[in-house]
């Protein structure tokens, strides 16, 4: 089984230098496209790969280029990296900023050629601060190279990457929060349209895409999008790095052909359940996503078949809830965050989000009435896509409305026992 | 009054965007990392430095959560209160160190050694529990190994 994302990461060891990443020809792809395609051409070439974007909402990455501005007028144009991964249960992005540098970097020339963008950024947590010394080497070493810089390989393209380290706030994964961020403002989302590809940093035509979405770009281009398809299960195009939180017995993240399904992962990858420990649900892809049971056990991860049974992929990083956890102690962590990281602008989510939190304090403490699940459920309609400028609160929404779908009785349970039966 | 070298480095960091305020959360990191917060006079300092408003600059000051605009200690515990935390147990390493040192999340011990704060996600998740003290990572705590680690903190 090929693993093309991972194939060079050794933990613990450093990542390859730019010469030894070269020599095991992971810069091939770059000369390819700045040499012999045409910008449009490797747009083109990246929408018939199918990639979707791996930062959580699986938009087509060939598509968003496309919509980028191509004049000559249009200039300066930005790609930004989106590195920030604050999403709870999420740790992929890590593996491949501390494992592989030069594959992001070598993905992030070819892509903002694709564009004509001469500027990128990567917009890197603050917590990663390890990655933060990967990265600023392998930019060094990248202009040394010639790969970056002016007139890049001699074909007249010139491409200066900066990284941007954040200064926390959840909010600021969010694209256009993110682009407000960099041109030193409140991470505050912007209503759209306009979208990025038109006017985003500085009002000019940009691009965001996740680290894990752009670490792809040099392999397609180097070995084709048939290649590239033929790696996932499902038929959309790729492997995965899929992770595991939680009370299993090997907790991690493991590269797997895209439409793996989630017993899988569990089972033979993770090593099933923790000793003592039983599997109650999880969120496939992040806290923002819906929970899943066991009756979904055989749904194969990937955009569409998580979606087809209520949930998302989103970042394709699993949290378990085991029978040793409270489901309502669960949720109300999740709200508590999805509280605290509210940009503030959108009422239901300001209003809404610390309401909720209160509510499941107060069940999770024994204080709750039945009265109480309704107002939750009128909250999550709130919070639901269309009533906010931006996805968190449908995101917040999204583990709340499931929760109480499937572990309703234990909600009820701590209503009817004033207590938390699992304390 | 910025310091030659803070403004040194403010001043690199400025390079790398069309306009100087673009600068402003790098400036608030630098000053941070040499005086450990953010005073008032800072915020003047840095504004001045940037073209920005004073208000401008607190708004931004304020609106990240890594960025402090209080005294702090000489280290900074961050106990890592995410969803996978929750469920490996963080709540027994917080009862520890709150015990240990003597101080709830939000506090700085009375000798300023420690502040303590509660993070939502580390990222280290497979390796839950996990902190951070300054900028070092620490995972698969436990209530002895906690301790330890906040030993080598002077
Ligand atoms: C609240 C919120 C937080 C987000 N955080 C991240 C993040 O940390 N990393 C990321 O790549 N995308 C994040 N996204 C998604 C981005 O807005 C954007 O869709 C993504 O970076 C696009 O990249 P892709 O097309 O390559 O997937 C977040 C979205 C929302 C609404
Ligand atoms: S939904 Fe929440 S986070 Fe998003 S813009 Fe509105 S208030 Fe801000």
């Amino acid at each position: 089984m090929e693993k093309p994302l991972t194939e060079y990461i050794t933990p613990g060891s450093p990542p390859l230098s730019l010469n030894e990443y070269r020599k095991a020809g992971g810069y091939k792809g770059v000369d390819k496209a700045l040499k012999t395609m045409a910008p449009a051409e490797v747009t083109e070439m990246i929408k018939t790969s199918n990639l979707m974007g791996r930062g959580g909402a699986g938009f087509l990455t060939g598509l968003k280029w496309s919509f980028v501005p191509m004049d000559e007028k249009d200039k300066p144009k930005y790609l930004i990296c989106n590195a920030d991964e604050m999403e709870p249960g999420t740790f992929k992005d890590r593996y491949l900023l501390e494992g592989n540098p030069h594959q992001l970097i070598a993905g992030m020339i070819v892509a903002a050629y694709a564009i004509q963008a001469e500027t990128a950024y990567i917009f890197l947590r603050w917590a990663y601060k390890k990655a933060e010394k990967t990265i600023q080497k392998a930019i060094s070493e990248a202009y040394k190279a010639g790969y970056l810089g002016k007139n890049i390989l001699n074909t007249g393209f010139n491409l200066d990457i900066h990284l941007h380290t954040s200064a926390g706030r959840y909010i600021c994964g969010e694209e256009s929060a993110l682009t407000n961020s960099l041109e030193g403002k409140r991470a505050i989302p912007r209503a759209k349209p306009p979208f990025p590809a038109i006017s985003g940093l500085f009002g000019r035509p940009t691009v965001v895409n996740n680290v894990e979405t752009l670490s792809w770009i040099a392999h397609i281009t180097n070995k084709g999008t048939e290649w590239f398809k033929n790696l996932s299960i499902s038929g959309t195009g790729g492997t995965k790095l899929y992770g595991v939180s939680g009370r299993v017995k090997n907790p991690g993240l493991w590269e797997l052909p895209l439409g793996t399904t989630i017993r899988e992962i569990l089972d033979v990858h993770a090593g099933g359940m923790a000793e003592g420990y039983k599997f109650r649900g999880l969120l496939p892809g992040g806290a923002s996503t819906d929970f899943l049971i066991e009756d979904h056990l055989d749904v194969q991860m990937d955009f569409k078949t998580v979606a087809a049974v209520g949930s998302r992929m989103g970042t394709g990083t699993m949290i378990i809830l085991d029978d040793k956890t409270c489901p309502v102690a669960f949720v109300r962590n999740l709200e508590n965050f999805f509280a605290l990281e509210s940009c503030g602008w959108c009422t239901p989510c300001r209003e809404g989000l610390p309401w909720i939190e209160k509510i499941l304090g107060a069940i999770e403490e024994g204080r709750g009435k039945m009265e109480y699940l309704d107002t939750l459920k009128f909250q999550t309609k709130y919070l639901a896509p269309g009533h906010t400028f931006c996805a968190h609160a449908p995101g917040a929404a999204e583990p709340l409305q499931s929760g109480l779908k499937y572990f309703y009785d234990d909600f009820v349970r701590h209503i009817n026992e004033h207590k938390c039966p699992w304390r | 009054m910025l310091t030659e070298e803070e403004l040194n480095e403010i001043r690199e960091e400025v390079k790398m965007y069309p306009i100087p305020s673009a600068a402003c959360i790098s400036a608030l990191k630098i000053v941070q990392e040499h005086r450990k917060w953010v005073s008032d006079d800072a915020i003047k300092d840095i504004a001045e430095e940037l073209g920005m408003s004073n208000e401008e600059v607190d708004g931004v000051a304020t609106f990240y959560s890594r960025i402090y605009r209080k005294p702090v200690g000489d280290n900074v515990i961050l106990i890592c209160d995410g969803i996978s935390c929750m469920i490996m147990g963080y709540e027994s390493i917080y009862e520890q160190v709150k015990e240990k040192l003597g101080i709830g999340f939000g506090e700085t011990t009375a000798d300023n050694r420690f502040t303590l704060l509660p993070i939502s996600c580390l990222g280290d998740c497979d390796h839950a529990p996990s902190m951070m003290v300054n900028n070092d990572h620490y995972n698969e705590l436990t209530k002895e190994k906690v301790m330890d680690i906040l030993s080598k903190y002077k």
